[in-house]
């Protein structure tokens, strides 16, 4: 036999991932891209290998995943139409229910076109690849989400990145573009690993003095949380007449899985024909549609779900300050905050010292960090009680301590 | 035609500040092979050229350069 290791193949490129991930374990330490929630109890709790564990690393942001008329409203889907559709939505694969939570877009975003897709990936990898063609732009945030890069990939158009959140950059590189050419500029409302927000205005006022140029923004950290009626960053910042697409997932604050886009575009439908990651997938099973359905549509009132993750986002954000940790804002913009630290090393031992006094938390590493960082993610849920946030910062201050990550 | 030489140095002065292992540079030498650049350094580094030169190097015409020397060449057409 040869060893696996030293034979070359179509894996090999792996190798040093794989070498430095079994240094990494061989310290003795928790895998943290391999946990099991062997029970989920509610928004906030889990139960991790038998230990009862607060979860602050979901994006779970109003906690709808068991809100009573939401997981009724599954049931009975599940009960009337069956456990899957087995079919593209431009096939066989479009019922009633579908229909229904494109209907419930266009209410809670206030815009004539909503299509829906199968997860929030494919919403933005469908968008970008179909409406940026063959000799047009895309002109990207540099720490865009993935899901736009490879929207980029899977497209015709020339792509052009600016640095991140920089309204100048944006504009000279506006500027330097053939004037005739049609251009899809991608904005996020927030950064979902540093969790900061964009400036959205002066960056669409950038936009707006160029030709030719459209406008799309993810909202997908964004909905439900930001704006009087939780559109997102595009509505707070008071944008909603100058952004063309906005994208969003299920997945997040709906609580469920799925993506969508909505626009006012008079031409929307067609994308429906002409949409490669909308036409060539199965459609969202009818359980899952009833569910993103009725969770928008108690979306709309949830003022007062808003207000609290709003008060444990600052609390938060406050208590890890107060501690000494650096923070990825100086100030709470949303309800992701992350904690950055200096290295792989520190950020495994902390996560794990987390997890083992019950807490739950996101590791992000390179390349899904920005500049190289190291990161636990926090993200809140507006079902966090006032107690829970005053446990997790009682764990990180014996976290950060234990593992030597505050003095 | 424009000048090569002056592109030249001019790129080299703005490797510089990024060539934090000291590496020689000439036209053949390999931004992710020889200077080890990963994605973000060559984000920085590409934002850095575009500004000096007044140009867009689309990500698309990123993938094709590997040296030095193809950058020298693809800013000398895209100065035209």
């Amino acid at each position: 036999m040869t060893d696996a290791t030293q034979t070359r193949d179509l894996f090999s490129k792996f190798d040093p991932l794989i070498a430095e991930r079994e240094a990494l374990l061989a310290t003795g330490v928790r895998d943290p891209f391999a946990i099991v929630m062997d029970e989920v109890k509610s928004p906030t709790q889990a139960v991790i290998k038998g230990k009862d564990t607060i979860l602050l690393g979901t994006y779970n942001y109003m906690g709808m995943t068991f809100d009573p008329d939401v997981v009724a409203a599954g049931k009975k889907a599940l009960d009337d139409f069956g456990a899957g559709t087995t079919g593209s939505r431009v096939l066989n694969g479009t019922y009633q229910g579908h229909k229904e939570v494109e209907e419930a877009l266009k209410d809670f975003y206030g815009m004539s076109g909503a299509m829906v897709f199968s997860t929030g990936y494919q919403a933005n990898l469908g968008m970008i690849s179909t409406l940026a063609g063959k000799g047009d732009y895309v002109v990207l945030d540099a720490d865009s989400h993935a899901s736009i890069y490879d929207g980029c990939f899977l497209g015709d158009a020339e792509i052009v990145r600016f640095r991140h959140n920089s309204v100048e950059d944006l504009d000279k590189r506006l500027g330097r573009l053939p004037a005739d050419a049609l251009k899809l500029v991608v904005l996020e409302g927030v950064y979902s690993m540093l969790g900061d927000v964009a400036p959205l205005p002066d960056m669409v006022a950038a936009v707006r003095k160029h030709a030719n140029c459209m406008i799309l923004v993810d909202e997908a950290h964004g909905m439900g949380f930001f704006g009087p009626n939780g559109r997102g960053v595009y509505e707070e910042q008071g944008v909603e007449k100058d952004v063309d697409f906005v994208v969003g997932t299920f997945s997040k604050s709906v609580g469920t899985v799925g993506g969508f886009c909505v626009s006012n575009h008079p031409k929307f439908e067609v994308l429906r024909l002409v949409c490669r990651p909308y036409v060539f997938t199965a459609s969202l099973p009818p359980s899952v549609v009833a569910t993103a359905a009725t969770s928008i549509r108690k979306l709309m009132h949830a003022g007062e779900k808003r207000a609290h993750l709003w008060k444990n986002s600052q609390r938060l954000h406050k208590g890890l300050t107060d501690l000494g940790f650096k923070l990825g804002t100086e100030t709470p913009q949303s309800a992701i905050i992350a904690v950055i630290l200096t290295d792989q090393a520190q950020a495994v031992a902390m996560w794990q010292a987390l997890l083992e006094l019950g807490l739950y938390v996101n590791m992000a590493r390179p390349p899904a960090t920005p500049a190289g960082t190291f990161l636990l993610r926090c993200s809140l849920c507006a079902e966090h009680s006032d107690e829970q946030v005053e446990q997790i910062i009682a764990m990180f201050e014996a976290a950060g301590k234990a593992t030597g990550a505050i003095g | 035609m424009t000048d090569r030489q002056p592109i030249f140095d001019s790129v080299l002065s703005q490797i510089a500040p990024f060539n934090k292992k000291g590496v020689e540079l000439t036209e053949a030498t390999s931004f992710a092979g020889d200077l080890e650049w990963d994605s973000l350094t060559v984000m920085d580094f590409v934002a850095a050229i575009e500004d000096e030169f007044d140009i867009i190097i689309t990500m698309n015409m990123q993938a094709e350069i590997e040296t030095i020397g193809q950058l020298v060449d693809a800013v000398a057409k895209l100065k035209g």
